[in-house]
Formats: C-alpha cells, sequence, structure tokens
C-alpha cells in the first residue's frame, strides 16, 4: 500500500465524517544509528517508522489527530479524532488549507549511494572518526563517535486536489572528544553531514573533535571587559537560528517577536545577508513542497542591513494579506504543521577566520555557548550567555577561557556585525544552518 | 489490557537470541495522548494522537543491538527480532519461560482524563486566561497548555522477567506576556504530575495567576549585577540546579567513559554534613515517577549525597551490570523508539531546618534566584550556565528589587561545596530532561538552598 493511497483514505474519512476540507500527511522511513567507543561496537539500531497525520476543518475550527496505524479502519479513527477535536477548537477566520498549492524541483535529496553501504562499513566509518580523535597527543577519551543515517519518503494530500510525495536521505556522525582531566577536563565536538555516508570525511571530523577540545586545554576564566568577539561557525548558526525563528510570521503577530513591525529598517550591518531557502540541494531542510503543500522557494531574510520580510505558512500569510513563502513546518506525522525555517543561509563574506581574528585585534573567539534558548528573552532580545572560547590578542588565537558571559541584544549585535567569513558550512543544530563565522564589533563579556 | 501476550514475547527473544547475546528484552507501549492550548485569547491547537510499537534489543558483552517497528503486529515482531539478531555473533541462547506481566500500581488515578470531556479542558484553560488577565492591565498576552497521556508499557526479557505499566500524566502551563511601554517580561508556571485530572480540580486558575505575578513583577525589574555573590536559590523549579549540575553527572553511563567530574568519588565530601539528596521514582504521583522503570524495575528512592558524602550513581539494567550492582531503576526511555539509558526521575535535595527568611535574613548583598529559565551543563567537567527568569536583589538581608537577565555560571563539585544552608520547604516541580535524543519528564525540586558564593553573569555591573 503506498503512502499516498493512505493519505487518500484518510482525507476521504474525514471528508466522509462531516469536515469541509482535510489534509493528510503520511510518513514511512528507516534509520540506522552506530555508536562506537573504544574500538568497538557500543550500540547499533535499526529502525522503522511509519504514521500519518490528519487535519480536518470544520468551518473555521481545526483539530489534529495522528498515529501510527496506517490500516483502513486506524485512518478512519483519526480522521474521526481529528474532527471531534476541531470541535473544542474556537473560531479563526484565517484557519484553512493553502488556496494554491505546488511542488518545486529540487534535486539531490536521496542519494542511491546510501544504499550501496553496508553495515559493516558504516561501523567501520565510526571507528576511523573515533581512532582519528585519538590520534592527536593529549586526547584523553573519546566519549562518543556516532554515525547516522536515514532514508524516508513522505506524501501529502488535500481535499483541494493536491496529492505529491517525495524520498530524501541524511546521513551524519559526530564526535565528542576531551583532552585532560577532572576539572580542566576540556571537550570538542567534530561534526559532518551529508545526503549519504561518501560526503562524510572521518578523518575531518574525529580531527575537528579533538582539535577543538586540544585549543581549549587550560582554560580559565578571563578579566571582564567589551571587546570585539569573533563567532565560530557552530556559535554562529545557533544565534542565527534562534534570529530565523523570531522572523517567522507566527512569532510576529503574537508579538513574540522583537522583529515585528520593523519590516524595512534596518536591523544589521550592511555586511550581514541572510536567506532562508528550502530549495539548497544539500540543506538538510530542503523538500520540494512545505508540510501544507506550498512550493519552497528562497526567501531573502535581510540584505543590505534591511530586514526584508517574514516567512509565512497559508494562515499566516491570510492573516497577513500576503503570500505563503512555503515555510509550513512540521517536525513530523506528530504535529501539525506550523512556520518554521526550512534551511537559513548566512551569505558568506570575503574573510577567512585567520582573516577575522586579525581584524578583531584584540577579544574573545568563542567556540561554544550554553544557554542561547533560556538566556535569551525574545521578545526584548536582550541575552546573556556562557560560553568557552579563546582571547584574541594582537591578531591572534591566545588564552583558552570558560565560565564567562556574553551579553548584549539581538539588534545590537546584529548591527555591530563588522565582516562576515568566507568559510560556511552546514550546522545542524538550531535548526538546518548554513554559516560562516562572523565577527561582532563589541560585546560585553563578563568573566571574574 | 495485554499488548504483547507472553507466549508470542517468548518466540521473539527466542529468535533474538538466535546468534547468541546475555539478554534479550521486549519492550512493547501503547500511548494515547491529548492536548489543547489557549493563545492570542483563543483555544486552539486540539489534537490526539495514538501510537503503538514494539522494540527489540539484545545485549551481548558491551553491545547493544536493536530495532523497532511501529505497530504489534506478529510478523512484524519476528522481522525485528530477526534483523537484530543478524547484527549479534555467537551461538543461539534460550530464554527463560515468561509469565504473564505483572502490572504495578503504585499512582493511583482518581479521575482518568481520558475519560473527561474535551470542552471542560477547553474551558479550564479560559478560566485560566481570565485569571490572569485579570492580574494586571500590564498583562499583555497569555499562553496556556494542558497535556495529557496514558502509556501501556510492557517489558519481557531473557532472563524471565515480565512487568507492565500504566501511566497516566498530566501538565498545565501558563506563560504570561507584561508589557509597559518598552518593558517586556515573561512569567510562567506549571503544574503536573504522574496522575490524573484530579490535579486540575483545586483552583487551576493559580497557576495562570503565578505566571502573570512574576510577569508583572519582572516589569519592575533591574539589570542584575555581576561578579561573585551569595546566592538564595527557590524551592521547586530551582532544583535545576541539583538536576543540571549534579544529577546528570551521577548518569552511570557518563561515569563509566570517564565523561563526569564524580566518577571515582563515591564516599567522598563534597557537601556540608547537612546536605542530603535523592533520586526517588516511587515518589507517589509525582511528576518523574513510574511504578517500573523501561526496563521492567520496579522504581525506588536513591540516596545520592547522604550527610554531604557522595552514596550512589544512578543505573539502568547494562550500567548496573558492569559495576557489579543492581539497577536503581532508572533505565528509562521517551518511548519504543529509544534504547533506555540512565536517566534521573525525581531529583532533589531533602528538606533541612532553616526557613526560607532565615537564609535570606544572613545575605548582606546577593541573588535571590527564584525560577530558572531553563540550563545547561557539561556533565565532563561540571560546569553549568543557568538563566534566571525570576530574581531578587538582597540587600541587608530583605529581598528588594526583581532583576533581568541574571545567569549563574560555575561548576557542579563547587556549587555544592558552597551550600551553606537548606531550608524545609521542600517542592517538586515538572521539568522535561533532554539527553540522548530523547525528553523524558522529570521532576526537579528542592526547598530553598543557599550558596555562600557563586558568579552571577549580568547585564549590569
Amino acid at each position: 500500500m503506498s503512502l499516498e493511497d493512505a493519505a487518500r483514505r484518510a482525507v476521504e474519512a474525514a471528508l466522509a465524517a462531516g469536515a469541509g476540507d482535510a489534509e493528510a500527511w503520511a510518513e514511512r522511513s528507516t534509520s540506522r544509528d552506530i555508536r562506537v567507543y573504544d574500538g568497538r561496537v557500543e550500540s547499533m539500531s535499526d529502525a522503522g517508522g511509519r504514521g500519518v497525520g490528519v487535519r480536518a476543518f470544520a468551518g473555521k475550527r481545526s483539530g489534529y489527530a495522528y498515529g501510527t496505524d496506517l490500516s483502513d479502519e486506524g485512518v478512519a479513527e483519526l480522521a474521526r479524532a481529528a474532527l471531534e477535536a476541531a470541535e473544542v477548537a474556537d473560531e479563526d477566520e484565517f484557519a484553512g488549507l493553502p488556496d494554491e498549492s505546488g511542488v518545486s524541483d529540487v534535486d539531490g535529496l536521496a542519494s542511491a549511494a546510501l544504499g550501496r553501504w553496508g553495515t559493516d562499513r558504516k561501523v567501520e566509518l565510526a571507528l576511523e572518526i573515533e581512532r582519528a580523535a585519538r590520534a592527536h597527543d593529549g586526547i584523553s577519551q573519546v566519549e562518543n563517535a556516532v554515525y547516522s543515517d536515514a532514508e524516508g519518503s513522505v506524501a501529502l494530500v488535500n481535499s483541494r486536489g493536491f496529492a505529491a510525495s517525495f524520498d530524501a536521505t541524511q546521513a551524519w556522525a559526530y564526535a565528542s572528544a576531551f583532552a585532560g582531566e577532572g576539572e580542566d577536563l576540556m571537550t570538542g565536538l567534530g561534526v559532518g553531514l551529508g545526503r549519504d555516508p561518501e560526503a562524510l570525511d572521518p578523518k575531518a571530523i574525529g580531527d575537528e573533535a579533538a582539535q577543538r577540545a586540544l585549543a581549549l586545554m587550560g582554560a580559565r576564566r578571563p578579566e571582564s571587559r567589551r571587546c570585539p568577539v569573533v563567532l565560530d561557525a557552530f556559535v554562529a548558526a545557533s544565534f542565527l537560528g534562534f534570529i530565523g525563528s523570531m522572523l517567522s510570521a507566527e512569532a510576529v503577530q503574537r508579538g513574540r517577536s522583537l522583529f515585528a513591525g520593523r519590516q524595512g529598517d534596518e536591523v544589521a550591518d550592511p555586511a550581514l545577508a541572510l536567506v532562508d531557502d528550502g530549495t539548497q540541494p544539500d540543506g538538510p531542510g530542503s523538500a520540494p513542497f512545505d508540510s501544507e503543500g506550498s512550493r519552497t522557494r528562497r526567501t531573502p531574510l535581510i540584505e543590505g542591513g534591511r530586514l526584508l520580510g517574514f516567512l509565512y505558512d497559508a494562515r499566516t500569510a491570510r492573516k497577513a494579506n500576503t503570500e505563503t513563502t512555503g515555510n509550513a513546518s512540521r517536525g513530523s506525522y506528530r504535529s501539525p504543521p506550523s512556520v518554521g525555517t526550512t534551511n537559513l543561509v548566512i551569505e558568506p563574506g570575503e574573510e577567512d577566520l585567520a582573516g577575522l581574528v586579525r581584524l578583531a585585534g584584540d577579544g574573545l573567539y568563542v567556540t561554544e555557548v550554553a544557554g542561547l534558548h533560556s538566556g535569551v528573552n525574545p521578545v526584548s532580545g536582550t541575552f546573556s550567555v556562557g560560553a568557552t572560547g579563546r582571547l584574541i590578542a594582537d591578531g591572534e588565537l591566545g588564552q583558552p577561557v570558560r565560565e564567562l558571559t556574553i551579553a548584549s541584544d539581538l539588534v545590537s549585535m546584529l548591527r555591530a556585525v563588522q565582516a562576515v567569513g568566507s568559510e560556511g558550512r552546514w550546522v545542524p543544530f538550531g535548526g538546518s544552518v548554513k554559516a560562516p563565522p562572523v565577527l561582532i564589533g563589541e560585546m560585553s563579556v563578563s568573566g571574574s | 489490557m495485554t499488548l504483547v501476550v507472553p507466549e508470542l514475547a517468548s518466540q521473539v527473544l527466542e529468535r533474538a537470541l538466535a546468534r547468541g547475546g546475555d539478554l534479550a528484552e521486549l519492550y512493547a507501549e501503547a500511548r494515547q495522548s491529548f492536548s489543547l492550548s489557549l493563545d492570542d485569547g483563543r483555544v486552539e491547537r486540539p489534537q490526539g494522537g495514538r501510537e503503538r510499537g514494539v522494540c527489540v534489543r539484545v545485549v551481548q558483552g558491551e553491545s547493544s543491538y536493536f530495532g523497532y517497528v511501529d505497530g504489534t503486529a506478529e510478523q512484524d515482531l519476528l522481522r525485528v527480532a530477526d534483523s537484530v539478531a543478524q547484527a549479534v555473533r555467537g551461538e543461539a541462547r534460550h530464554p527463560a519461560a515468561l509469565s504473564a506481566a505483572d502490572r504495578r500500581d503504585g499512582h493511583p488515578i482518581r479521575v482518568h482524563p481520558e475519560e473527561v470531556e474535551a470542552r471542560r479542558k477547553a474551558d479550564l484553560l479560559r478560566a485560566c486566561e481570565e485569571r490572569a488577565r485579570s492580574a494586571g492591565p500590564e498583562v499583555a498576552q497569555v499562553r496556556l497548555g494542558y497535556g495529557e497521556s496514558r502509556r501501556l508499557v510492557e517489558v519481557y526479557s531473557s532472563d524471565g522477567r515480565a512487568a507492565a505499566d500504566d501511566r497516566t500524566r498530566i501538565r498545565l502551563s501558563a506563560q504570561v506576556v507584561a508589557r509597559r511601554g518598552d518593558r517586556v517580561e515573561t512569567g510562567t508556571d506549571t503544574r503536573g504530575g504522574h496522575v490524573g485530572f484530579e490535579l486540575l480540580e483545586e483552583d487551576p486558575e493559580q497557576v495562570a495567576e503565578n505566571a502573570a505575578r512574576r510577569a508583572l513583577t519582572l516589569l519592575d525589574a533591574v539589570d542584575a549585577p555581576s561578579g561573585r555573590l551569595p546566592v538564595v536559590v527557590g524551592n521547586g523549579f530551582g532544583g535545576v540546579l541539583l538536576h543540571e549540575a549534579v544529577g546528570h553527572g551521577l548518569e552511570a553511563d557518563a561515569i563509566q567513559k570517564e565523561a563526569s567530574v564524580y566518577a571515582g568519588r563515591i564516599g567522598e565530601q563534597l557537601a556540608a554534613d547537612f546536605v542530603t539528596a535523592y533520586d526517588d521514582g516511587s515518589r507517589t504521583n509525582a511528576w518523574g515517577s513510574d511504578g517500573i522503570d523501561d526496563e521492567g524495575t520496579p522504581t525506588r528512592r536513591t540516596t545520592i549525597l547522604e550527610d554531604g558524602r557522595l552514596t550512589s550513581y544512578l543505573y539502568d539494567l547494562l550500567r548496573a551490570r558492569r559495576d557489579g550492582v543492581e539497577s536503581t531503576g532508572n533505565g528509562r526511555r521517551e518511548s519504543f523508539r529509544h534504547l533506555p539509558v540512565p536517566r534521573m526521575t525525581n531529583t532533589f535535595f531533602a528538606p533541612g531546618g532553616a526557613t526560607p527568611d532565615e537564609l535570606i535574613g544572613e545575605v548582606e548583598r546577593g541573588l535571590y534566584a527564584v525560577s530558572f529559565g531553563g540550563g545547561q551543563v557539561e556533565p565532563a567537567t561540571g560546569d553549568f550556565v543557568f538563566g534566571v527568569s525570576e530574581g531578587y536583589l538582597i540587600e541587608g538581608g530583605k529581598v528588594t528589587s526583581p532583576v533581568r537577565g541574571a545567569t549563574l555560571v560555575g561548576n557542579g563539585i563547587e556549587a555544592l561545596g558552597a551550600i551553606d544552608g537548606i531550608a524545609d520547604d521542600l517542592d517538586i516541580a515538572t521539568g522535561y530532561c533532554g539527553k540522548a535524543g530523547q525528553t523524558v519528564a522529570a521532576g526537579v525540586g528542592q526547598p530553598h538552598v543557599r550558596l555562600r558564593e557563586l558568579t552571577v553573569g549580568g547585564i549590569g555591573t
């Protein structure tokens, strides 16, 4: 039985139960996760998931139900549950399926190479990451070297005639290396991702984990200061992921974004350009259509320092009297669509990392932040987060530092961007973000 | 209700051990859930879920092999068992005989939430909104969430274990935004437990009122100070500090990889002799409680700190076997889609003899951290960072101005050693804990606790 059939039967069942409109998202996936430790397999898992989520509309009310039973009775029961749920909701004049659906051409979402890799080769890849990290003098431990992949299919059908499906694959690996011991132990993370294991470079991932840990050896708490700060790609991606979530029209319309009412304003230094792009072939968040059947696209958000617009799904677009940007998103069939980023991309600049550090002169290089999501006030944008990294002295990386906090507010930080690095990379935290390192002219650093 | 009958479970375990293994386990789960929110003055996002699935695990030596499938169809279960067995290298073994799963019943549910009409839940959110709005004209936004779930769990293993659990959880949460000119502040509160709808029969609106009061208070907040200061941490959600900075470091997976500052330190005096702390998954109707853990071990109270000495780590079956001890009933998983890992249940400091006023009264200048917006810790070093979501200055032994933007930065062992007072007002709050890609309900709690000195990062100086 095809996924599209299951979704179609769910939609028909919802209409038969009395829904005015209905939509069903069905998915099937298999995934593999291999963890190695100390030269052997610590755990290996093989997973097969499938499920369907049904959105039913009763007039201007909507409800959702999801489940793992794709049989005729199973989807019919979900369709009824979705409709019953809708009856509890209050009316929402903007609710409804998209007025226009569509599909973009996005190549390369699924790689056939994944299927050619047997389990033994994947185990070997994870072991190679561990060996690469351990090969560095001073590495005391590799806590985890992990290889994961997933292949999945998705089908979306709605009562306005939309029916489409796509397949995608993803492979990623990471390792966490330790340097030093006891209370002076420092950790470093190495990451790689792609559509299949051939896109992963195990040595590079292991080296990165080791080098990031070793670079922090002997870290101490610095003195408080105001200074230029270079955010590495991981940290820049975390901040931009957070900013991206505030550029959702949902956050804006509900008064939960500091960017509300600032469309057209200068919110950043002209050096910074940010786009959301759901069509990048190598973007983990790419797809031909969004979670409610609108075509995905490229949406410039910040350009020349100005805020150009927000991210919309059908509902928020209707409310703002504009068009959807194809940003209806859902984690899985277990949640109804809501506005989310696809792939956030910071357009790369001219300088490599060494160049940014030179430009900073005397300052701080941040390689890790902690507590970002609790540390930022989403409405005012003020934040104070824990950080780890190295001091910059005379344009060179110097003394490692830890247990410090960096504080600013998001708009001041965006306006203080001085240069954007040239080396962009995909970072799988804070959503899917492609970020280079970024130099911020001044931030407040609090230590001892 | 039985999800998988013992006869089928035996067959699955037999197949799972076809190529050897020290232990095979089948975990089956049926989950029914319902949630609803109120936002922008409207009841919205009503949703229900019905999931059912099974996973199979084979442990051989130091390795675990695992597979899961949605549904409980016989042929799917046997296929998963075969596929997991494929990864194992050894001689076939035979599982012990299984009896019917024994169900634990430690957490009475008076009113099953799924039997309460959905409209009543919607009305409850509306009443909460009204209470929050009535707290003052500066209340700008009210966001409420209601969630319930019921999980039926069965565990069968090749050593003859057959256990079951019936878990009902319910949670109400409120987030209120207050606005005055350009100032915007957020307050939150929650109430929840491993308990039925009766939890929300007595003044549920109080949750919304608490959140509103916090948001309004913060409108008068001054920028937090920074530097080394004495800190009094509030009861209830203040226990996040213990959870993050100590508890994660006691989970046996981190210990065995020496990825924890607490490794090899059992018996050491880490805190003053009046400091005792527990992890207690058997605490009646508490948020992080269950009848059994997700490996079928009955939950229990484990003393982690006794009179300031470190007394125990938190174990699942796999790590317990490695250390030659018994599981402490901390093998938990988010769902049948996950391998169990050692996780906290309800983790809290035992009450002391002081009152909160006495703790505060002895502080000349410090921070009163009532509640945290969340936190993060590096278990390997114990370094932590917490955002203080509700905090006040302490000046001359009195709580004075509210502060905003404060963070606590420090180290777990340093913080334990800095405890110089514990009050008598234990309370446990409802947290969600993420680890190894899995989120589980975790109770965090404590009475008021005072730390002699900690690094406070703030916006002010």
